[in-house]
């Protein structure tokens, strides 16, 4: 890597000379430090997945929740430092209860992002704060887009992807990907692949205590009429879930 | 005399067969006094949302003006159209902001909302009206939304005509005979009235002939 920025590379709202902000850069290190995370976008859905290696047997992973759920429609899952990813759930479920109290709705997948990518930002340009050690990858649907799969960085930057994968072993996972991608690809071969990417720079044994699957369906017409029925006081169906160790099992077992 | 009769004025919205009408009188006042025939109440919020705020005439044109800002804001940041259910928990937000100093309107929300199984080809819409209290609590009626200081008449009237499954012409002359002859029997409503039918492809707006007293 190049000169860690030397006078520069200790204050966030400094500029090195070329135009960097190295605080950033080193927060894209701590990312890519972190356990492999990735997304993929289906037809029908968008799956998310990341690796749940835990520094020691002793360690009860099943406690440990590495895929978030924001709100009915909308889940996240980080690579990097985890305290920062619990902070920024917090604020993401925080903003979309605040949404809902305006609009009686939950808020769809861009306008939240935008919301967290914000928080992110806001944490390099201001005083005494540092960026957040954490890219995320932010999957949802809403009626107007259908599902979409964000990724957002320490820099508070955010676009959106067909699948993408964050954290150590990215760039061979991505090259997995690009190879397996195609337009069509419906949810379960998206799921199938997932694993199949997971696999590929996974450390260790891969089972369904060791790695984390979050997925997002597309609701039914006759699904949406129901929520639709009584404006006040209809429920939205939920589209993001987080798979449990039974289905992950069976997915695995194919 | 309460703050809401300052002024008069009444709204009312019906439901109809794949369309929705909004209606209301016209007059401005002070107290006894006329002092306009020509005060618009009801705006539109966007192609298919109608809203009617009666109530004090100056936060008429303030909650107008709110809603204006916050309809476009969404709709710049979302990229996408609002929606009559959204835009009614918009406004009763809005209103309970000022829960303790509260906004002295009631506003009445007519819309043609879109189904989850519309296309661009070929769209499908559902009525909607809507009407809440002055601190925003939403009232989703299958029928009518009345309000203003002619209130209690025309719930009368309307109880009385209002039929289910109107098409377009037959909505606008029900709603037109229920908001004439409620106001009349209203000192502070009347004037003059205006009524916009919404239906999928087009608005129809018709100013009607009144007494003028």
């Amino acid at each position: 890597m190049a000169s860690d920025g030397g006078a520069y590379s200790y204050s966030l709202t400094v500029f090195s000379p070329s135009g960097k902000l190295v605080q950033i850069e080193h927060a894209l290190a701590a990312v890519a430090q972190g356990t492999t995370s990735l997304g993929i976008k289906a037809t029908n859905g968008i799956v998310i997945a990341t690796e749940k290696k835990s520094s020691s047997l002793l360690i009860d992973s099943s406690m440990l929740d590495k895929v978030a759920v924001i709100c009915p429609n909308i889940g996240i899952v980080y690579s990097g430092m985890g305290p920062d990813f619990r902070v920024l759930v917090a604020k993401a479920r925080k903003s979309a209860q605040a949404y809902w109290k305006i609009y009686g709705e939950y808020p769809p997948t861009k306008v939240l992002t935008r919301e967290i990518a914000t928080v992110m930002q806001e944490a390099t340009q201001s005083g005494g704060v540092r960026p957040f050690g954490v890219s995320l990858l932010v999957a949802g649907w809403d009626i107007t887009r259908g599902p979409t799969l964000y990724q957002v960085d320490p820099s508070g930057s955010f676009w959106a992807w067909k699948a993408s994968a964050i954290g150590k072993n990215m760039v061979n996972a991505k090259t997995f990907l690009e190879k397996r991608y195609n337009d069509d690809i419906s949810l379960e071969d998206a799921i199938h692949t997932a694993l199949l990417t997971l696999k590929e720079g996974f450390e260790g044994q891969m089972t369904e205590k060791t790695i984390e699957i979050g997925v997002v369906t597309v609701p039914t017409p006759a699904e949406l009429e129901a929520s639709q029925v009584g404006a006040a006081t209809g429920r939205p169906t939920p589209t993001f879930r987080i798979l449990s160790e039974e289905e992950v099992r069976d997915y695995l077992a194919l | 005399m309460s703050i809401m009769e300052l002024n008069g004025g009444s709204v009312i919205a019906m439901v109809g067969k794949d369309c929705v009408a909004i209606a209301s009188d016209l007059r401005l006042g002070n107290q006894a006094l006329s002092i306009s025939s020509n005060f618009q109440k009801i705006f539109p919020v966007t192609d298919r949302i109608y809203i009617g705020l009666p109530g004090l005439a100056s936060d008429v044109a303030t909650l107008r003006e709110r809603f204006r800002l916050r309809v476009n804001m969404y709709t710049i940041k979302e990229e996408r159209e609002l929606e009559p259910e959204t835009f009614a928990h918009l406004v009763s937000s809005t209103l309970y902001e000022k829960r303790f100093s509260p906004y002295f309107v009631e506003p009445v929300v007519a819309g043609l909302s879109k189904l989850p199984t519309s296309t661009p080809e070929s769209p499908k819409f559902k009525p909607f009206i809507c009407g809440t209290d002055l601190i925003g609590c939403l009232n989703f009626a299958k029928d009518f939304i009345v309000c203003g200081t002619a209130s209690e008449k025309l719930f009368g009237v309307a109880e009385g005509l209002w039929e289910p499954d109107l098409e377009p012409e037959d909505l606008f002359e029900t709603i037109s005979q229920t908001l004439l002859n409620a106001v009349d029997r209203d000192a502070f409503s009347g004037w003059g009235a205006v009524v916009h039918v919404l239906t999928p492809d087009k608005v129809i707006t018709r100013t009607l002939r009144g007494r003028m007293d």
